[in-house]
């Protein structure tokens, strides 16, 4: 049945995906070139190549504080949202109750929302009770978006899941607890996990809500771009793509554990 | 002990009753970190727009003042407000040109492949923007990537459009694509094949097919994508600031000037108010056509 069209249809969407792919990395790539070119200013071609820029980012005092800081949001932020989301997403996708409608949209509105204006809506918030902005309210700052898109991560999970399992261990006398421990965390923790990583990574990447709300504290986003607007350097690029490996080796790491673990499960 | 054994009982009213309070239970901690983290910031801004102008007076004073400088036709702000819903309407359509090939791969072409291609498209989504857009800088500028290598290959340098109004369009289908593309997946994944194989047996055309049977379908995925990065590219500033180079301004820029250089909090407020009614808006009322249900749960 595979007609001449069909092959055509396959040959451009093919090609085109490719071509998208190549253009979303291309700027990463740039940037990679940037950062270990030698020149205090960027030039294509890249005369010389050298390591110097990665050298005095690693070995900054100022990006270890930049670099502390996004790790320990990042973490808070991580371990909080898992935490929201997982009843959350129970709330979402697996109990009838009456208000879960309404629930379900207002949940997701501050994923619909401008991030920039949420920052600075935050800011007014905690000015008005008078916190002083700094690494812990960027937090919370965080949480205020990952929280909604974790509990959405989670609920797809808890789509797919029988609630006639939990009732058939209940049937067979478990408690609550137990129920919770040997049944719905086991077949929930694929979504768990990869609402952790969600959470961690868009964390640690996030930068119009860190702008306005870490105060005088620095991320790692929030310093690029105050460099990107004045005053370049290399390390701008550099610490720019070491931050995109880390991210990288996460997701390769997370990646590899599940299929080590599904391999296991099966095996 | 004795309630939960009570739960598994055939008895369908019973159980119901108990998962009625065991959702709202479930839903607590997260309906109260909205309201402390989402509703009261809001409830704040809306408090500043209508106090006195350059002053820090919430809650103390009420004024229309602010909101009459903004609707004041000897004010420009307008323009940046038109900007940024021009910018944004155009980056809908231009993603939704963009995103459908590769949605319509995802779901029916790629097989095995799928999942791999999709993580190479939520990958840039934990890559801070700036720094994304940052790399375009370096590919567009003057001795940048591009203008190298076509100096390289014997041409008189690549094209002067960095800090253009296109290009700013260029940066902001770039970062949003993830947003049109996965709610378009979930959509199309919508389609039952069977119908699509039926269409086909009985003589419908590819065009006739997908006007009649695809695109209906997955409606609901597509339309949530579109409210996505519509909502996302009207509020966005970095673009603007860092491949537009400030050559224009789009709203979010002028309430954060309202913030920073001005300190006029109650005029920026007033701005972000205005901004959020447009979004809140329009997002409720895309939201109140859809079931959210069917779409994430294909049930």
């Amino acid at each position: 049945m595979e007609g001449i069209g069909s092959k055509r249809v396959r040959l451009f969407v093919g090609l085109w995906t490719g071509f998208v792919v190549i253009a979303i990395y291309l700027p990463i790539l740039c940037g990679a070139l940037a950062g270990l070119s030698k020149g205090r200013y960027f030039a294509f071609p890249v005369r010389i190549y050298s390591t110097e820029w990665w050298w005095r980012t690693v070995s900054s005092f100022e990006i270890h504080t930049l670099v502390t800081n996004s790790l320990l949001i990042a973490l808070i932020v991580t371990v909080v949202a898992v935490l929201i989301a997982f009843f959350g997403a129970l709330a979402f996708a697996r109990y009838p109750w009456k208000g879960r409608r309404l629930y379900q949209k207002v949940l997701l509105l501050p994923i619909f929302f401008p991030q920039p204006v949420l920052g600075l809506a935050l800011l007014l918030w905690f000015n008005a009770l008078g916190i002083t902005p700094s690494w812990q309210t960027a937090a919370v700052a965080h949480l205020v978006w990952i929280v909604p898109v974790v509990t959405l991560v989670i609920a797809i999970q808890v789509y797919s899941f029988d609630p006639v399992l939990e009732e058939a261990a209940a049937d067979l006398g478990a408690g609550r607890g137990f129920i919770l421990r040997e049944i719905t965390l086991p077949i929930l923790w694929p979504g768990i996990w990869s609402g952790a990583l969600f959470a961690f990574l868009l964390s640690w990447g996030n930068f119009p809500l860190s702008l306005y709300t870490a105060g005088a504290d620095s991320t790692v986003p929030k310093w690029l771009y105050s460099k990107m607007v004045a005053g370049y350097t290399p390390m701008v690029p550099a610490l720019g793509t070491m931050s995109t490996l880390v991210a990288a080796t996460l997701l390769l790491l997370a990646g590899a554990t599940l299929m080590v673990l599904r391999r296991r499960r099966a095996g | 002990m004795a309630d939960i054994a009570a739960t598994g009982l055939p008895a369908e009213r019973k159980s119901i009753s108990r998962r009625l309070s065991t959702g709202l239970r479930c839903a607590i901690p997260a309906i109260l970190f909205l309201i402390g983290g989402f509703l009261a910031p809001l409830v704040t801004v809306a408090a500043y727009a209508f106090a006195t102008p350059k002053s820090f007076d919430v809650f103390r004073s009420f004024t229309l003042e602010n909101f009459a400088t903004i609707f004041d036709p000897a004010n420009s702000v307008w323009v940046s407000f038109a900007w940024s819903v021009a910018f944004a309407i155009l980056t809908v359509v231009l993603l939704a040109i963009v995103a459908y090939p590769i949605a319509y791969g995802l779901t029916r072409l790629f097989g095995r492949w799928a999942g791999l291609v999709s993580v190479l498209f939520v990958f840039p989504l934990f890559v801070s923007e700036n720094v994304r857009l940052y790399g375009w800088v370096l590919f567009f500028i003057k001795n940048g990537v591009l203008d190298g290598s076509i100096k390289l290959l014997g041409g008189a340098g690549g094209p002067d459009i960095l800090f253009t109004p296109g290009m700013i369009a260029f940066g902001l289908v770039y970062v949003y694509l993830p947003f049109m593309l996965f709610p378009m997946t979930l959509g199309l994944a919508m389609v039952p094949r069977d119908l699509v194989d039926a269409a086909s047996d009985l003589g419908a055309g590819r065009m006739m097919i997908w006007r009649e049977i695809e695109l209906p379908l997955a409606m609901p995925g597509i339309l949530i994508g579109m409210l996505l990065t519509f909502v996302l590219a009207v509020g966005a500033v970095a673009e603007a600031k860092i491949l537009g180079g400030q050559s224009i301004i789009t709203i979010t820029h002028d309430i954060e000037i309202a913030f920073t250089y001005a300190q006029n909090w109650p005029l920026g407020s007033a701005l972000a108010v205005l901004l959020m009614i447009m979004v809140s808006v329009l997002a409720l009322f895309v939201m109140s056509r859809l079931d959210l249900d069917r779409i994430l749960g294909r049930r």
